[in-house]
C-alpha cells in the first residue's frame, strides 16, 4: 500500500516540474544563505584558534614588559642564569603581497616542546631556520603572498594561516626590533631557581592566549554576519511554505480520495513528511554547494575586514567538514518541517469526505489578522522593554528582532486597512472591484509581503547604516588625518634624528608617540599630542569642557576615545586613572571609528615624562602645498627609508576607505541576496494564488472582461502591493537603521554614529523591488492572458 | 441569408463544435432562432451539449463552424475584445454556481455589470433589489446568503445592465424544489417585463413548460 499511495503522490510532482524547482529552489536558497554564513564563521574561528594557539604560545605562559615594550636582551640572559627555562620571541609584521603577515620569530634550541611553534619545527628544519638568510616556514597559502622574500619562504602544512615562523635573528632583521616581544616559560622547570619578582622585576607573567580574546573581538562582527543569514533563511521559508502550501492544495482531491480508499491519515502525513524529507535532502545538498560558493567568494572580503579591523588572519580559503555538510541538512529538514508544518496537520484533520472544493490554504481569515496584529504588539513590547530595560548586544539584538517581526506581523493587516481606504474613493465598478479583490488576496500573499517587507527593511536599514557611516567616517578622516605625510623611523635614535631633520624642512611635525597599558580594567592605547594649533582646528571632538585645547597645551588633563568613554561611562570632567598611578581630568571625547580599543590621548611632554619607553619612531608631517613628494625623496635620500615607511595622507585615507568598503561589501551582497530570495517568495506565492485564481476571474471574463485586461490587472495588483509594502518599508527601515547605529554599533563598537537619510537610495530600492514584483508578476500574468477559454469555462460547469 | 436574420435577436446557424479527443461534435450543426422578449428552454441530457451551446452562444468558446448572430452582429467573426463588449453590454449570464464576486457586496455584485456598462442608475437598482427582495441585504456579502439568494444576486446582476439576451445554465440546478420556483418566476418575470430574449438550460420539464418554446438538444442536434 505505502508503495502505491506514496507513487500517487510523487506523480504530483511529475506533471508539475516547475513546482517542484520552486520548492527545490527555495529550501536550496534558504539553505545556501545560512551555510555559507556559517562556513564563514566556522573558517575565520577556525583561524583565530590556530593563530591563538601558535602566537599565544598554546598552553605556554609567558613574560612580557609592560606597556608592550621590548625586552631587552640582558634581561633574558639575566633570567637564564638565574635558572630560568624562558625562550625568547619576536612578534611583529612583515609586508606581503596583499597586506601584512605576521611574523613569529622564534629560538628553535629553547623553545619549550609544549609549545604549538616547536611542535611546528621538524629537525630538519632547524639547519634551514638558524642558516644565513634562514629560512621562512609559511602555511601554502601564506607562503603563496610572500613572494619578495623568493626561496627564503618554505611552505609548511599545518602552521596558522597568515602567520611566517623564523628564527629570532631573521625576525629582528626583518621587523627592525630590538629585544624581544615576550618569553616563553617552559613548563617544567629546574627546582631552584631565584622568584621570578627578583629574577625580572619589570616583566609581568600573562597566561596563555587564547582564541577567545580574538573571539571576543570579532563575536559582533559574526553576529552580525549570522542574523543577516537567519533574515536570508526566514526569507527562504516563505517560498517553501507557498510551495508546500500549493502541492497541499492541489492535492486535495487526491488526500480525499486516498483516504476514502481507505489510506489512514497517519499513513498519508507520514508519507508527505518522507516526500518532504527527500525533497529536504535534495535541496539542503544543493543549498549547501551554493552556500560553499556564496562563502568561497565572500571570504576574501570577511578576511580583508577581519585583517584591516582586528588584525584578525583569517586566509580566504574554505575547508568544508563533514560537521558543516551535517549541519546544512540538518538545517534544511527543520526549515521544510517548519514550513510545512500547518499544511501537513490540516491534512491530518482533514475528514475522509471533506470536499474537494478549494479553500485557499493559504488563506487566513480576518480573526487570523487580527490575532497576527496582537503577536506584532507582543513582539513590539518586547522590542521596547530590550531597548529600556536590556543591554548588552543581545539586548540589541532583541530589540532588532521585536521590531522587525512586528512590523512583518502588522503588515497584512496595515495593507487591509489602506487597501480598504483606497477601496472607498473608488468610482468604477472595476476599481471597487479591484480594491476589494486585493483586499480579499492579502492573506494569500502575505507571507510573500511580509518576505518582502523583512528584505526591503534590511536593505534601508543596513544602506542607511552604511552609507551614514560612509559620510560620518569620510569626514572624520578628512578631520584626523590632518598630516600630509607619515613617516616611520626604524627606531627611536633615528627617530630623533628624523625628527630634527623634518622640522628645518617641514611647516609642522607631529610626533605620533604612543604606548599601552591596563585602565581601568582592559588593555588601552596611550598617545602623545603635540602642543600644536591644527589639533584644536581639526580634532573630531564630540564632548569637551571650556578651553579644552589650551588646557591639553599645558599638559593638564586627557582627551579620552568613545570606545572608552561608553565602556565606562566617562565624561568630561571625571578623572581617569593611568598606568603608573597617574590620574588626571578628562577635558574631552572624541570620535575614533574602526579601532576596537579604548585610547586615551595626553599632552606629548606627558607621555614621554611618564612612559620613557613609548616608541618614538613615529611621525606625522605637516608639508604644505606640494611638498610632499620632494620631502618624501629627500628623507630617502639621507635616510634610506624604504617606500613603506612614508606613507601620504590620500595613500591613508584610501587605504582606510577600501578597508571600510570592503567590510561592507559583504553586508552589501547578502543585501542583495535576501532581496533576490524575496522576488522569488513572491513569484511563488502568484504562482499559488494564480491556480486558485480562475473561480474568482472566471465571472468577469464572463461578464465581458477580455483575458488580457485580468491579466494586465492582475499584473497591476502585484505591483501595487509592492510599492505599499516598500512605502511601509521605509519607516522600518529606518527605525532598524537607528537601532543599528545607536544601539548595535555602541554596543558592539563602542562608538555611535550621527544617521542621514538618502531618499535617492529609497528611490533605487523602490525601482528594484518594483521590477522584482513586475517579474515575478510577468509570469502568472501571461499565463492568465493565454489561458484558453475552456479552462475558465470548466469554472462555471464543474466542481472545481 | 446575413439580410434574412437581421430582424432576429440572436440567429444561430450550422453550428459545430467538436472537443480535442471527442469522437462526435458536442454540438453538430444547429441552427436556431430567437425572437426579442421570447422566453426558450434548452432541454437534454447530461452531456448533450446545452451548456456549450450557451458559452458559444455568449461568446464564451468558439465555435468550429457556423454562425452566431446577436442582434445582426457575427460573434465568430469578433475577436476575443469584441466579444468581451458585447457580453458587457448585451448579454447576461446567469451560471448554475451563481459566480458571485466574493469580495463585493451585494449591492455591488448587482452593480456590476449595469457598471461595467456604463448604465447603473441608482432607482433602477434600488427598484430592481425590491423586486429580487434583496433590499436588507444589500451590504451583506455573496458568503453570507443562502443558495436561492445568491441566484437572486446572479439574476440581478444579469439583468441590471438592460441586456437584450439573457441565458441561464441550470439556474436553479444547485437549489431546492420551493427555491428553484421562485428563481425561475423572478427570471421568467423579468425577462417579461424588461423585454429581454431568455434562453434557459434546463433538465427539469417542469421549468421548460413555462417558457415560449422548447428546444431538446441530443447528442448534439437539436430534435
Amino acid at each position: 500500500m505505502i508503495r502505491t499511495v506514496l507513487s500517487a503522490l510523487l506523480s504530483h510532482w511529475r506533471r508539475r516540474p516547475f513546482q517542484l524547482v520552486t520548492l527545490i529552489l527555495g529550501l536550496a536558497l534558504a539553505t545556501a544563505l545560512w551555510s555559507g554564513v556559517q562556513a564563514i564563521n566556522a573558517e575565520a574561528r577556525k583561524s583565530y584558534a590556530a593563530a591563538a594557539d601558535v602566537l599565544g604560545g598554546g598552553g605556554v605562559s609567558a613574560l612580557t614588559a609592560p606597556a608592550a615594550a621590548p625586552i631587552p636582551v640582558e634581561t633574558y640572559v639575566a633570567l637564564r642564569r638565574a635558572g630560568w627555562l624562558v625562550s625568547p620571541v619576536i612578534d611583529g609584521w612583515i609586508e606581503g603581497d596583499r597586506g601584512r603577515v605576521r611574523l613569529l620569530g622564534v629560538d628553535p634550541f629553547t623553545l619549550p616542546e609544549a609549545s604549538p611553534a616547536a611542535g611546528s619545527l621538524d629537525t630538519d628544519d632547524l639547519a634551514g631556520l638558524v642558516a644565513a638568510g634562514g629560512d621562512m616556514l609559511a602555511d601554502p597559502v601564506t607562503a603563496g603572498r610572500l613572494s619578495a622574500f623568493g626561496d627564503r619562504v618554505v611552505p609548511r602544512e599545518g602552521l596558522a594561516s597568515g602567520l611566517v615562523l623564523t628564527d629570532l635573528t631573521v625576525a629582528a632583521e626583518l621587523t627592525g626590533q630590538q629585544g624581544y616581544s615576550r618569553l616563553l616559560i617552559d613548563p617544567v622547570q629546574p627546582l631552584r631557581q631565584a622568584p621570578l619578582d627578583e629574577a625580572a622585576p619589570d616583566l609581568a607573567l600573562s597566561e596563555p592566549q587564547t582564541a577567545d580574546d580574538l573571539g571576543r573581538l570579532t563575536d559582533s562582527f559574526h553576529l552580525n554576519l549570522t542574523a543577516f543569514g537567519l533574515l536570508s533563511f526566514a526569507v527562504g521559508l516563505f517560498i517553501v511554505n507557498g510551495a508546500v502550501g500549493l502541492a497541499f492544495e492541489q492535492r486535495r482531491s487526491v488526500f480525499r480520495t486516498l483516504r476514502a480508499l481507505g489510506v489512514p491519515a497517519g499513513t498519508l502525513v507520514g508519507l508527505l513528511t518522507i516526500e518532504l524529507l527527500i525533497f529536504a535532502v535534495i535541496a539542503g545538498a544543493i543549498g549547501i554547494l551554493l552556500g560553499y560558493i556564496i562563502a568561497a567568494s565572500l571570504l576574501p572580503d570577511v578576511a580583508a575586514t577581519l585583517r584591516g579591523l582586528y588584525d584578525a588572519s583569517v586566509e580566504g580559503t574554505l575547508t568544508l567538514s563533514p560537521a558543516w555538510w551535517l549541519s546544512g541538512l540538518v538545517i534544511a529538514c527543520l526549515g521544510t518541517a517548519l514550513a510545512a508544518a500547518g499544511g501537513l496537520l490540516r491534512v491530518a484533520r482533514m475528514p475522509p469526505l471533506a470536499p474537494a472544493r478549494p479553500r485557499a490554504w493559504a488563506m487566513v481569515s480576518g480573526r487570523a489578522i487580527r490575532s497576527q496584529l496582537l503577536l506584532a504588539g507582543l513582539c513590539l513590547a518586547l522590542a521596547c522593554l530590550a531597548l529600556v530595560a536590556g543591554g548588552g548586544l543581545a539586548g540589541g539584538f532583541v530589540l532588532l528582532g521585536g521590531v522587525l517581526l512586528a512590523a512583518a506581523l502588522a503588515l497584512p493587516a496595515v495593507l487591509s486597512g489602506l487597501v480598504a481606504l483606497a477601496g472607498r474613493s473608488a468610482r468604477t465598478a472595476l476599481s471597487e472591484w479591484f480594491w476589494a479583490d486585493t483586499r480579499q488576496q492579502l492573506p494569500g500573499l502575505s507571507l510573500a509581503l511580509m518576505a518582502l517587507m523583512l528584505a526591503l527593511s534590511a536593505n534601508i536599514g543596513v544602506g542607511t547604516m552604511v552609507s551614514s557611516f560612509r559620510q560620518t567616517f569620510t569626514g572624520w578622516l578628512d578631520q584626523r588625518l590632518v598630516s600630509d605625510l607619515y613617516v616611520s623611523a626604524r627606531d627611536d635614535a633615528e627617530g630623533g634624528r628624523l625628527r630634527t631633520f623634518l622640522e628645518a624642512r617641514a611647516e609642522g611635525v607631529l610626533p605620533i608617540w604612543n604606548t599601552e597599558g591596563d585602565i581601568l580594567g582592559a588593555p588601552t592605547e596611550i598617545y602623545g599630542m603635540a602642543d600644536h594649533p591644527i589639533y584644536a582646528r581639526t580634532w573630531p571632538l564630540l564632548a569637551s569642557l571650556p578651553e579644552t585645547w589650551a588646557r591639553m597645551g599645558r599638559g593638564g588633563g586627557v582627551l579620552v576615545n568613545e570606545q572608552l568613554a561608553r565602556r565606562e561611562d566617562l565624561s568630561p570632567g571625571d578623572l581617569l586613572d593611568l598606568p603608573g598611578g597617574f590620574r588626571d581630568e578628562i577635558l574631552g571625547v572624541y570620535s575614533d571609528y574602526g579601532n576596537p580599543l579604548g585610547q586615551v590621548v595626553i599632552p606629548l611632554q606627558v607621555l614621554t615624562d611618564r612612559y620613557p619607553e613609548a616608541e618614538r619612531t613615529d611621525f606625522g608631517v605637516l608639508v604644505g602645498d606640494g611638498g610632499t613628494d620632494d620631502l618624501r625623496r629627500a628623507l630617502e635620500g639621507e635616510f634610506g627609508l624604504p617606500a613603506d615607511a612614508m606613507t601620504d595622507q590620500a595613500a591613508l585615507k584610501a587605504f582606510s576607505l577600501s578597508i571600510f568598503e570592503r567590510t561592507f561589501a559583504v553586508t552589501g551582497a547578502l543585501n542583495v541576496l535576501t532581496l533576490g530570495v524575496a522576488g522569488v517568495a513572491i513569484l511563488t506565492s502568484l504562482l499559488t494564488l494564480a491556480s486558485m485564481r480562475l473561480p474568482q476571474l472566471a465571472p468577469l471574463w464572463a461578464l465581458g472582461l477580455t483575458r488580457g485586461r485580468l491579466a494586465r490587472i492582475e499584473f497591476l495588483r502585484a505591483l501595487v502591493l509592492a510599492a505599499l509594502t516598500f512605502v511601509l518599508s521605509v519607516p522600518v527601515g529606518l527605525g532598524l537603521a537607528w537601532i543599528l547605529l545607536a544601539v548595535i554599533n555602541v554596543e558592539a563598537f563602542g562608538w555611535r554614529l550621527p544617521m542621514f537619510v538618502y531618499p535617492l537610495q529609497w528611490l533605487w530600492l523602490g525601482l528594484l523591488s518594483l521590477a522584482a514584483a513586475a517579474l515575478a508578476g510577468l509570469w502568472p500574468a501571461v499565463q492568465l492572458a493565454r489561458r484558453p477559454p475552456a479552462d475558465l469555462i470548466r469554472v462555471f460547469t464543474h466542481e472545481r | 441569408m446575413q439580410a434574412n436574420l437581421r430582424h432576429m435577436l440572436l440567429a444561430v446557424r450550422d453550428l459545430v463544435k467538436r472537443f480535442p479527443g471527442a469522437e462526435r461534435p458536442v454540438l453538430d450543426g444547429i441552427s436556431l432562432d430567437v425572437e426579442g422578449g421570447e422566453i426558450v428552454a434548452l432541454t437534454g441530457e447530461s452531456g448533450s451539449g446545452k451548456s456549450t451551446l450557451l458559452h458559444v452562444v455568449a461568446g464564451l468558446e468558439p465555435a468550429d463552424i457556423g454562425h452566431v448572430l446577436i442582434d445582426g452582429q457575427d460573434l465568430t467573426e469578433m475577436d476575443d475584445r469584441g466579444r468581451a463588449a458585447l457580453r458587457r453590454s448585451d448579454i447576461g449570464i446567469v451560471f448554475q454556481q451563481f459566480n458571485l464576486i466574493p469580495s463585493l457586496s451585494v449591492a455591488r455584485n448587482l452593480a456590476f455589470q449595469a457598471r461595467l456598462a456604463g448604465r447603473a442608475e441608482e432607482a433602477q437598482l434600488d427598484a430592481l433589489a425590491l423586486r429580487l427582495g434583496l433590499t436588507d441585504h444589500l451590504a451583506k456579502y455573496p458568503e453570507e446568503l443562502s443558495g436561492g439568494q445568491q441566484q437572486r444576486v446572479a439574476i440581478g446582476r444579469a439583468v441590471a445592465g438592460g441586456p437584450r439576451l439573457l441565458m441561464a445554465d441550470e439556474p436553479t440546478g444547485n437549489l431546492d424544489e420551493a427555491t428553484g420556483d421562485t428563481v425561475m418566476d423572478l427570471l421568467v418575470s423579468l425577462a417579461r417585463t424588461e423585454g429581454t430574449a431568455l434562453l434557459v438550460a434546463t433538465h427539469s420539464q417542469r421549468l421548460a413548460a413555462r417558457a415560449d418554446r422548447r428546444l431538446h438538444l441530443s447528442r448534439g442536434r437539436l430534435a
